[in-house]
């Protein structure tokens, strides 16, 4: 049976040395879906997003059991790791910057799978900042370091820097941790419109983001994933799981 | 209501002064040593030095003259000694820092290291003459010579090039990785040119410890005196560490001021190299990228 899901987690288990980060998830994501993934800290979110590009295999001591399939694929029968990771644009927690100019930010995905074209770089940097939002705010100053920009402006400046590898899967974890409200909204609605052209996972702490984005949402809690189901329902269902309502009633957390 | 002190009270805190002044006092002491050494180097030697000294030849038995063929002698030596310490250390360093897991191997190499770094300079010179010299057959040369030089700079280099790549971050790799690029590129792009001042700083370091080094080099390719300048690393050579020793020690009839002429240059060398070092270190951390 072919599979339509753009991404499928078939039994996933995390573990690192003999600790268990994540245990017995399954689940699939529909291509061009904002699934959101809730969850006090710990309970294992962001091993689940490093499963998918597998990173597992730059960390010592993490074991992936089960399968991710991307695509009806498993991850793991790409020969090459790095195309595959190349599809996946990853928003970090704390804003990124590496340690180069803007403009080298940008176009550092595409130099590194050998493009060198003058114009096509410059379209590619003017393309992805205006998607993220910030090109109206560095077009005058693409030479001037990454890490100059303010934490809310890194975080686009990562966010177009993921554009640039023109992904067809968008990871972002808890982005809005070190950014302010307004860029948070902002960049809330440019998910929203790259929504049209990919698939994006959402983990987040604030579960009133994965309540506006998302489409459907997992929780997850302790290295379990307790439920899954649209969105709204988590937040209002009757017959939702009582740990679930507890958590986005802000019960605990 | 008053707070009155109790003996104990007051006990602690006249220990309190004392030990500040006890502790300050060392470290100003430490001074003295370094003021004492520079300034009866150059009440000594400063009349020996023109810029003749540093551009000719020694003269009449080493009792007059420059020290034209040891400054020419320790720069091949160290030049050399960097042309095969710099790319074994470094890429040693980024297998280190980069690669190793932390297995049986890695630790076996990590405690060579220790060890490499605690043999002292008269065993390197043996070493040296027993491995370079004499086997790889190499004779007294200032390539067996720069060769025994850059065995023993080597832990300095691997240290600091590899805590130099190690103080970057490891989320700027994993977003370099999350992009697509390969360890290599990684390595390339984010590790190297952002520790190259820090790698630059040890290697300096490793330079003005190398220049000072009499031992290892006077075993296995340096010379007492040379009537003709080096062409090639086959050939000896004089060096500045030698040198000195030579006119303080075995030229009974050398001026008083000429071994700390010597001296002093060579210290002026050293002084160089780690104040070159020091405004590197500077310049990294001013320069920070994060
Ligand atoms: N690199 C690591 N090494 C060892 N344990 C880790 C590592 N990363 C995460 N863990 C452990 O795995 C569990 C899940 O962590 P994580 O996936 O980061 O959760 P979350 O993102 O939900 O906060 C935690 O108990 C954490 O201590
Ligand atoms: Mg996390």
């Amino acid at each position: 049976m072919v599979s339509t899901a753009k991404l499928e987690f078939r039994d996933l288990s995390i573990r690192y040395g003999s600790e268990t980060a994540l245990e017995g998830v399954n689940l699939s994501i529909k291509p061009n879906e904002i699934f959101g993934i809730i969850g006090p800290a710990n309970s294992g979110k962001t091993s689940f997003l490093r499963s998918i590009n597998r990173m597992d295999e730059m960390t010592t001591g993490m074991k992936v059991g089960g399968s991710v399939l991307l695509d009806g694929t498993d991850v793991r029968a790409w020969r090459n790791v790095f195309a595959l990771r190349s599809r996946i644009g990853v928003v970090f927690p704390l804003p990124v910057g590496l340690p180069m100019t803007i403009r080298q930010n940008v176009t550092m995905a595409p130099r590194m799978k050998g493009i060198k074209n003058k114009a096509v770089l410059e379209e590619l940097v003017e393309r992805c900042l205006r998607r993220a939002a910030l090109w109206d705010e560095v077009k005058d100053r693409l030479d001037s370091l990454g890490s100059m920009l303010s934490g809310g402006q890194q975080q686009r400046l990562t966010i177009a820097r993921a554009l640039s590898q023109e992904p067809d899967i968008l990871l972002l974890d808890e982005f809005s941790i070190a950014v302010d409200p307004v860029t948070t909204m902002r960049i809330e609605d440019v998910l929203k419109e790259l929504k049209e052209e990919m698939t994006i996972v959402l983990v987040t702490n604030l579960v009133q983001q994965a309540r506006r984005l998302a489409d459907r949402t997992a929780f997850f809690l302790n290295g379990k994933c307790i439920e899954i189901g649209e969105t709204e329902d988590l937040f209002t269902s009757d017959s939702r799981d009582p740990l679930t309502r507890d958590y986005v009633e802000g019960r605990f957390g | 209501m008053k707070f009155s002190q109790t003996p104990l009270d007051q006990k602690n805190r006249r220990n309190e002064k004392l030990f500040r002044m006890l502790f300050m006092m060392m470290a100003v002491l430490l001074v003295l040593p370094v003021l004492a050494v520079l300034s009866v180097l150059i009440y000594k030697g400063g009349p020996a030095l023109s810029w003749d000294f540093f551009i000719t030849n020694p003269t009449q038995g080493m009792t007059a003259g420059g020290i034209w063929p040891a400054l020419v002698g320790t720069m091949w030596l160290v030049a050399v000694a960097l042309s095969v310490s710099v790319p074994l250390g470094v890429s040693a360093a980024i297998y280190l820092s980069e690669y190793a897991k932390d297995n049986w191997l890695t630790r076996v190499i990590n405690l060579a290291i220790i060890n490499l770094a605690g043999v002292p300079s008269i065993v390197h010179a043996l070493f040296g003459l027993g491995a370079f010299v004499l086997f790889f057959g190499l004779g007294k040369s200032i390539l067996a010579a720069s060769l025994t030089l850059a065995v023993m700079t080597l832990p300095e280099i691997i240290v600091t090039s590899r805590e130099a790549m190690q103080a970057v971050p490891r989320p700027f790799r994993e977003a370099s990785w999350s992009l697509g690029a390969t360890r290599w590129q990684t390595i390339r792009h984010i590790v190297l040119p952002n520790s190259g001042s820090g790698i630059l700083t040890g290697i300096i370091l490793g330079v003005s410890r190398t220049v000072g080094e009499t031992a290892p080099i006077m075993f296995t390719g340096a010379a007492f005196f040379l009537p003709y300048m080096p062409e090639t690393v086959w050939d000896q050579t004089m060096a500045m560490s030698l040198h000195l020793f030579v006119v303080a020690t075995q030229v009974p009839d050398a001026p008083e001021a000429l071994p700390f002429g010597v001296a002093l240059s060579l210290i002026a060398m050293v002084l160089t190299l780690n104040t070159l070092s020091i405004i590197f270190r500077t310049r990294l951390r001013r320069k920070k990228k994060w």
